[in-house]
């Protein structure tokens, strides 16, 4: 069975909150809480929307945090560097109950910046990233390894891109799972993913419908047919 | 004090400011970039083309013009580092001509710039069209309603202008946008920024390629000063490259620098250390880490961050970073054209308008000598001073 990692960007409703609980009751292994941040260089149009909503609303990091419920799944929070590297952040989202953290514009030669938090530092390889850094970047990763799928930045695509030969090398280099994300759309792009991932990573099809006004409850009907492709 | 201004460390760092905070799909974009500028920067054939296109196309050496109705006003020695005498009317084709070469030699077709008032766009546009290559500027719709000219005039040398509509539709978007579209085309298209900011090696390669005009300056002032070196080495700061170009000059000496930041867009006086753009530096943000918008009546100074060299020379003490308002703008443009018959770009008549108070309070001592760059001409800001005049 492949793993599902569903993204909801905090704050982005009143009830943002019942999302992360429609995705955990659809099967989620894991849920990416997108803490917004006002100039989000790898995202595309939706996610930009999505974080420009919430921080209109006035979200902030600490008001996601204290809305967070107790889920019984992992709990990864993606954000920006500015966001991450404030002092005091890491330790916010232990106390939380957040697993780990992923911020892409963090390097690899900036990661000091997250020791001692006994946090998981999700890291991010690219199609552009070389090999030898590829495996570095597999095994400096914890919690688990997110592929980007293609060189771009997030959003829906109508089809998915070729990521076999860079899953392969991550997965060559690891043992922790290689979660593949950055334009899956729907379940027949989601299973055709964990036909070399070990999961999939779907964020802007979920904040579309979100930013369109679906409900958590159809929110969680569009996750069951991802749920379902991926069993 | 001794400071090494050839080059930051191995990670981009000026101090605790710079670095290369990009997504993992752009590292290999600016390693490649940083591999090439390293280079072509020790290769004498690229320093005779870049020379060569800077004498014959874009006018350098610039003028070193004595103010002398201010001058003697003012009871200092004012001399007027002429940026403005450029093609293209600022200091932006200095950087413009070196990365357009650098592109061509690494076998890009294609530049991706940023703009805000337009000037750099216009640059680009103007460098892309000199050595064949396409280009797109990304510029916020906001920026493009209020400097239409220069949207005609980038269109008119061939670029594609595309507007962008997120956040606040200001540079700070058009910078974000450039960025998210050269992670799809880094193969053919080479990301040609504007000032001393962005991933490494951006802000130390254009302060490289703009301290051609601190170079100038340092020979010029010795020559109109008996051998001396000014008192005063003046420069307006948005991201901060003509600032940085004319600091590289004077850092070795005992002049006092002094950048101007606009009010409205103070990253160093109001910000916060901050990452943005893919550099740490001085940024402003609200409470939360969220950036906030910078506002000014001169939109080139409308950045929320400032170059990262810029932050490790004030933390050093170096250089010192002081505001103006627009309304002492205003004036200073209108008193430049008044005693000397030219009219500056608002970005440059920032370091004016300092110039001005600075004298007339007596914290420039008088008999001091004072080089203040100007950065640009004023042509482009005929719209907004009528609106206000």
């Amino acid at each position: 069975m492949s793993l599902l990692a569903p993204y909801v960007t905090g704050g982005i409703t009143p009830n943002w909150t019942d999302y992360l609980l429609a995705a955990r009751d659809a099967g989620a292994d894991m849920i990416e809480i997108g803490l917004p941040f006002s100039d989000p260089t790898l995202d595309g149009p939706t996610i930009q929307e999505a974080s420009d909503r919430a921080l209109a609303r006035g979200a902030t990091v600490d008001s996601i945090l204290a809305d967070i419920p107790d889920l019984g799944v992992p709990l990864y929070a993606m954000t920006y560097a500015n966001l991450a590297l404030r002092k005091g952040f890491c330790a916010s989202l232990r106390d939380a109950g957040i697993t780990g953290l992923i911020v892409p514009d963090v390097p690899l030669e900036e990661l000091a910046a997250f020791d001692g938090y006994d946090i998981d530092v999700v890291l991010l390889a690219s199609p552009s990233t070389r090999r030898d850094k590829r495996r570095e970047i597999a095994k400096r990763s914890s919690g688990f390894v997110y592929a980007v799928s293609l060189m771009g930045t997030t959003g829906e695509q109508e089809a998915l891109a070729d990521a076999q030969e860079l899953v392969a090398d991550l997965k060559e280099a690891t043992d922790l799972p290689v979660m593949l994300g950055f334009g899956i759309s729907g379940p027949e792009q989601a299973a055709a993913a964990c036909r070399y991932a070990d999961g999939v990573v779907v964020g802007s099809a979920i904040m579309r419908r979100i930013l369109d006004g679906a409900t958590p409850k159809e929110v969680g009907a569009y996750l069951t047919t991802l749920r379902t492709a991926l069993n | 004090m001794q400071i090494d201004v050839r080059e930051p460390s191995k990670l981009g760092r000026f101090g605790d400011y710079g670095g290369r905070f990009v997504p993992e799909s752009l590292v290999p974009a600016c390693e490649e970039v940083e591999a090439a500028f390293r280079a072509a920067w020790q290769d004498p054939v690229f320093h005779s083309e870049l020379d060569r296109v800077l004498k014959v196309y874009a006018g350098r050496p610039t003028a070193l013009t004595p103010a002398w109705r201010l001058s003697e006003e003012l009871g200092i020695t004012l001399l007027l580092k002429r940026e403005d005498l450029t093609h293209t009317g600022s200091h932006k084709i200095n950087n413009v001509l070196g990365q357009a070469l650098l592109a061509k030699r690494m076998g890009k077709t294609r530049l991706i710039a940023e703009t805000g008032a337009g000037q750099h766009g216009v640059a680009t546009a103007t460098a892309a069209a000199l050595l064949g290559l396409e280009t797109t500027v990304f510029m916020g719709e906001k920026d493009m309603e209020r400097q239409q000219l220069n949207v005609f005039r980038m269109r008119m040398l061939g670029a594609e202008v595309v507007p962008v509509t997120a956040g606040s539709r200001t540079l700070k978007d058009a910078c974000s946008e450039a960025l998210r579209h050269w992670v799809t085309c880094t193969e053919d298209s080479y990301y040609c920024l504007g000032s001393v900011m962005g991933p490494h090696p951006y802000p130390w390669m254009v302060r490289e390629f703009q301290r051609v005009i601190g170079d100038e300056a340092r020979t010029q002032c010795a020559a109109e000063l008996r051998a001396a070196t000014p008192d005063y080495v003046v420069a307006c700061v948005g991201g901060g490259s003509n600032a940085a170009g004319t600091f590289a000059g004077f850092v070795d000496t005992p002049a006092r620098l002094i950048g101007v930041e606009a009010e409205g867009g103070a990253a160093m006086t109001f910000g916060q250390p901050g990452v943005l753009h893919g550099f740490r530096s001085m940024v402003l943000q609200d409470e939360h880490g969220q950036v906030t918008e910078a506002h000014s009546i001169s939109a080139g100074l409308d950045y929320p961050g400032i170059g990262p060299e810029h932050a490790h020379l004030a933390d050093l003490g170096r250089a010192r970073y002081v505001t103006a308002n627009d309304k002492e703008v205003l004036a200073a443009v209108r008193k430049l054209a008044a005693s000397e018959g030219i009219l500056c770009a608002l970005e440059s008549a920032h370091a004016v308008a300092w110039v001005l108070r600075a004298a007339a309070s007596g914290e420039i001592e008088p008999g001091s000598t004072v080089l203040l760059t100007l950065s640009g001409r004023g042509d482009k800001d005929m719209a907004t001073l009528m609106e206000l005049t």
